[in-house]
């Protein structure tokens, strides 16, 4: 079983438009949304959801009123500023635990919090899962590990030989959690001067993975110079790049009517995007 | 007044339009501070040709254990929610990657065997590119947790100041971490069923943390009303509107803010602060 993940560090370079077209191309594969803090593939793919689970990824503490003495000993030692006046608050309670077991009244206790939901579906070309996080919570890594176990469970019992994973923007800790022992990163990016500043800070991250990387220039001919300037700093990063999408608004017009933008029909983007799908094919060796 | 800039979805033009506001006020010779609290991936030094004059590291505590206190009773590995520490035979195994720095091992192992020391998990930079006092945060490349990189950005923060806070995108902690306390945030988004679901997340966010909020329609095209459509039925102003125009978007790719390339657009800018200050007030 090989795992694909795509991501960007810049956000909105148009990852979700590319995995969206490689389900289309995979044959049956298993799609996995990693960006669980705004997941969008289900947009483009309308799964059909099969069942739906509650997450309670962290835990929070909760002060019984009842037995508080208001000593101000958790207040003093929370590194989270989350306890005021012998008030929880929940959104910056990390669930550290250290004011329940410094509280000489036991008036603290720890409790599992719900923390978002994630969903088992059906799509037209093949299972998927995604998640996700509820209004204002942390801990979205936790939530993206445990939609990658459910993509690998689904894979092992349908004996699919590849998972695809659309990723979250940036380099933090859910980037982190969609790269732990996937195969292949394939890094997507835009000839912008963000793009550019951006890329070669994903590129080191996910060389500390021990996955191949690879680079898809999209929008390319936004401008020609910025797209020689990345294929330059690439080759410097030491990773290849191999696929060239041109700017091209059928992408745009795929996402208003929910589809993949391969099932359109029509489109400058279309050939490229199906060799860009043949090299990380050869790059994965899945065919 | 502290104007914080989100998005919910990435890419939408957030850094675009804290930029441009910011260089449109700054040139009314009002003091303006840009805070850039996109710290995984900060990018509005790039279009205020900044260059920073002083750096700080920004520092969080992790455990260190001494051997010759050590019980090796497992306590600070039974009190860690994170699994940062494990013991192994008679070596305690520390991961500072998962570590969220509570404490609780320091405080609560009966040898005291344990103490803080510093790790490095990014720095804030600070530079003034005349007249904009810019502050950036950078997070260090493989680090887990933003939001702390986040804090000491806006630590920064100068309340003589217009202050502007280029957010991160998503809806979760590093983003409520650069909003929480603003007087009103500007949502950037694009009328797309992408910009429209992450525009409703960050809607939501905002409102658990009880801050005002307004919406930038960005690649705004005529009769593509899914976003307006949101707002008229959320009771929430539509701000400004940026077109869908290439030649919008090859400047931004040289990295030319919208107020340079295209000078009619200031006026546009100074319009949104003023409606800001207004929604504010009100």
């Amino acid at each position: 079983m090989k795992e694909l993940t795509i991501i960007s560090g810049k956000g909105g370079t148009g990852k979700t438009s590319i995995l969206g077209a490689f389900a289309t191309l995979a044959g049956k594969s298993v799609i996995c949304d990693c960006d669980v803090d705004a997941a969008n593939l289900h947009i483009l793919l309308q799964p059909n959801i099969k069942e739906t689970h509650d997450f309670y990824g962290e835990k929070k503490a909760e002060i019984v009123p009842e037995l508080c003495t208001n000593c101000g000993k958790c207040e003093e030692l929370c590194q989270f500023q989350a306890i005021q006046q012998g008030q929880i608050n929940p959104y910056a309670c990390e669930g550290c635990a250290v004011c329940y077991h410094v509280c000489p009244a036991g008036a603290v206790n720890i409790k599992p919090h719900l923390s978002g939901q994630w969903y088992i579906s059906e799509t037209k070309w093949g299972p998927m899962v995604h998640a996700k996080l509820g209004i204002a919570q942390g801990n979205s890594g936790l939530l993206v590990n445990m939609v990658r176990k459910k993509a690998r469970e689904i894979a092992r019992e349908q004996s699919l030989p590849l998972i695809i994973s659309d990723g979250p923007p940036g380099i933090g800790c859910p980037v982190i959690s969609s790269l732990a022992g996937t195969d292949m990163a394939l890094i997507v990016t835009e000839p912008t001067v963000s793009g550019i500043h951006d890329l070669e800070r994903i590129v080191k991250v996910a060389a500390g993975f021990g996955c191949v990387s690879a680079v898809c220039i999209n929008k390319y001919n936004l401008d020609e110079y910025n797209c020689r300037y990345i294929e330059d700093l690439a080759e410097r990063l030491q990773v290849p790049v191999i696929g060239r999408i041109p700017y091209d608004l059928t992408v745009t017009e795929a996402v208003l009517q929910g589809i993949p933008v391969t099932t359109l029909g029509k489109g400058d983007a279309q050939g490229p995007i199906q060799e860009l799908w043949q090299q990380v094919g050869n790059l994965l060796g899945v065919r | 007044m502290r104007i914080a800039v989100a998005s919910g979805k990435g890419g939408t033009g957030k850094t675009l339009v804290a930029t441009s506001l910011a260089i449109s006020l700054a040139e009314q010779k009002k003091p303006v501070q840009l805070l850039d609290c996109d710290v995984e991936e900060p990018n509005a030094h790039i279009f205020l040709k900044n260059k920073p004059n002083a750096e700080e590291t920004v520092f969080l505590p992790i455990p260190q254990v001494d051997y010759g206190l050590c019980q090796y009773c497992g306590k600070c590995a039974e009190v860690c929610q994170f699994n940062a520490i494990a013991l192994m035979k008679r070596t305690l195994v520390i991961f500072p990657d998962v570590c969220h720095s509570c404490g609780g091992c320091w405080h609560l192992c009966p040898a005291d065997a344990l103490k803080p020391v510093a790790r490095e998990v990014g720095t804030v930079e600070m530079g003034q590119s005349d007249p904009i006092k810019l502050v950036s945060g950078r997070l260090k490349l493989g680090t887990h947790i933003s939001p702390p990189v986040v804090k000491a950005v806006r630590e920064k923060e100068d309340p003589a100041s217009i202050i502007i806070i280029d957010g991160p995108p998503g809806s979760s902690c590093p983003v409520m971490t650069a909003v929480a306390g603003t007087d009103y945030c500007i949502l950037v988004t694009e009328p797309t069923p992408f910009g429209l679901n992450d525009l409703v997340l960050a809607v939501e966010m905002l409102r658990v943390l009880g801050v005002p909020c307004g919406v930038v329609i960005n690649r705004d095209v005529p009769g593509q009303d899914i976003i307006d459509r949101y707002c008229e039925m959320q009771g929430l102003p539509v701000l400004m509107r940026i077109p869908l125009q290439t030649q919008i978007a090859r400047a931004y790719a040289k990295g030319i803010p919208l107020v340079e390339s295209d000078p009619t657009w200031r006026a546009k800018f100074l319009e949104l602060y003023q409606r800001v200050a207004g929604e504010v007030v009100s």
